[in-house]
């Protein structure tokens, strides 16, 4: 007997606990407002990102299409993986010296790893992260970009 | 003799199969060759290496603040506990004492990381066991902690925040306010967990007596975190060994004596409910001060070996860097908590069912890149 009724307590016990679950997934199913969902593609130009959101390495110009990168070369000892080669120029300057001049910052996003030591480590903060996240190429060569604009200068002042 | 002659075919002979590399319920690529006799399991072994990628190996050629972010790449749901690990034995080496504001937001950023990898935890287990509704509403929480690393940190599961001497960026204005939001929702939510799935009865059913361990078999293993701490083997290191802002807060350590796979569940449940008692005492009191100490362009350990364990989602995790006064270290060996807890799988499993062993897998909580490194 007692069995008997330890295998209906059982039973009830299981009946009470799966409801008491459904009661959860009851509340969530007829209260609508509680959905995250993100409508992705849909709602693209509502989707912003976080202003430290590690995008992609970028480097800002300015109006006149000047940046700050002397092409001292740090970022590329600084990189883990080689993700930045520096190709860099000499030129003579309006003063008649010798001058050290950027001429391609590579930057290869398919290696990239985002640690941000690079940025950390520019000594005339040229380079940040951009919040662009849409990344997905066709052809993995389009992921190696040049960073420096092409006719672009180093902004005076910067040394 | 007689009986081994009437029983089913399938009951005499011993079959083996693979398990794994690609079975969803091994999280990872982690392949487990089962012995089988009928459904009950008699031997398990583990393949490992599918993903090993030489972490300690890259880790002698690359500067110590390089390291950093090979080690979110290990156990990828500890991030940023596995950061603070190496920037700790860093700092031990070189002597340098980081100021109070850095040691309180590494500190709550280690909880939010706990947190959110069990999480992560209950809702995969839950889909393990056959409740796909825990996954959802498990990710769905997670994101807001997501979103507190998106915004402070910059990245989401790969954090790469800590950097020797302190953090990479101070944080975000909104962190306080985002945190205690989502502490009030969580506070709210995570009785709705133990009423989703830890009250069920076919859950506690497939989880109860199962893969037991006693106290003794997991100081024998080696077992710590969680699964250590079911058995009633008390090695919280936050506890023992406080680091960071660990010895001004107070917090329990959870500890059952059963042992079993739905006492390891428990632990992980509790842990988060200490996780935000943790936080709560200190996200209104972060000081002002650096947030980080100037350090030299090149970092350089004196000649020595250095040690620091941190307690991570799942364990302690041990840094162990053999320098040489180079600016490269000679030898960095971790002692991730997940490859020991790999080992006693074939210890735990002899005997039990094949389902049982696909919740056995799944309490352990194991994350192949740890084991694998």
């Amino acid at each position: 007997m007692n069995s008997f009724i330890e295998y209906f307590r059982g039973i009830f016990h299981g009946l009470r606990s799966l409801l008491n679950g459904l009661s959860v997934t009851g509340k969530y199913f007829v209260k609508p407002g509680t959905t995250v969902t993100q409508q992705y593609p849909n709602k693209r130009k509502d989707l912003k990102m976080f202003d430290m959101f590690k995008g992609e390495v970028i480097m800002p110009h300015n109006g006149k299409n000047e940046h700050k990168c002397t092409g001292c070369g740090i970022c590329e000892i600084n990189c883990p993986n080689g993700s930045i080669e520096i190709i860099s120029a000499s030129i003579i300057n309006e003063e008649g010296k010798k001058q050290r001049i950027i001429d391609k910052h590579i930057y290869h996003l398919g290696m990239c790893t985002f640690c941000g030591l690079c940025i950390k480590a520019c000594p005339s903060q040229a380079i940040e992260f951009g919040q662009e996240f849409e990344h997905a190429v066709f052809d993995r060569r389009k992921l190696t970009k040049v960073l420096n604009q092409p006719g672009s200068r180093i902004m005076k002042g910067v040394e | 003799m007689e009986e081994a002659v009437k029983a089913p075919v399938a009951e005499q002979e011993e079959y083996v199969i693979n398990m794994g590399p690609q079975h969803p319920s091994t999280h990872g690529v982690l392949r487990l060759v089962v012995s089988l006799r009928g459904e009950i399991v008699r031997n398990v072994e583990p393949h490992i290496g599918y993903i090993h990628r030489g972490i300690e190996k890259m880790c002698e050629s690359i500067t110590y603040p390089q390291i950093i972010h090979l080690t979110d790449r290990m156990d990828y749901l500890s991030a940023h506990i596995n950061n603070e690990a190496v920037c700790l034995a860093v700092e031990k080496a070189l002597g340098i004492e980081v100021s109070d504001r850095v040691k309180y937001i590494r500190t709550i950023l280690s909880e939010l990381t706990r947190i959110q990898s069990h999480q992560l935890f209950w809702a995969t287990f839950g889909m393990d066991l056959g409740g796909l509704t825990c996954f959802f509403y498990g990710l769905r929480d997670r994101e807001m902690v997501l979103d507190i690393f998106e915004e402070t940190c910059g990245g989401r599961m790969i954090v790469s925040y800590n950097c020797p001497g302190g953090l990479m960026n101070d944080i975000h204005p909104n962190f306080q306010n985002r945190t205690k939001e989502f502490i009030k929702y969580f506070r709210k939510t995570l009785p709705e967990y133990d009423r989703l799935l830890t009250g069920n009865v076919i859950f506690q059913e497939r989880l109860r007596n199962i893969g037991t361990v006693t106290r003794e078999q997991a100081i024998a293993w080696g077992l710590t975190g969680p699964v250590g701490r079911a058995s009633g083997f008390s090695c919280d290191v936050r506890k023992h060994n406080p680091y960071s802002a660990y010895d001004r807060v107070t917090f329990n350590e959870i500890l059952y004596k059963e042992g079993d796979s739905f006492h390891r569940y428990k632990v992980r449940m509790d842990e988060m409910w200490e996780s935000m008692n943790i936080i709560e005492q200190l996200i209104d009191n972060i000081p002002p001060g650096a947030y980080a100490e100037k350090m030299k362009p090149v970092i350089k350990l004196p000649e020595g070996e250095y040690f620091q364990s941190v307690e991570t989602a799942r364990g302690e995790l041990g840094v162990y860097i053999v320098s040489d006064g180079n600016k490269n270290p000679y030898r960095v060996k971790f002692r991730s908590p997940n490859f020991v807890h790999l080992a006693p799988l074939n210890l735990m499993s002899k005997g039990a069912k094949i389902a049982d062993l696909v919740a056995i897998n799944g309490s352990l909580d194991l994350i192949i890149p740890d084991i694998d490194r």
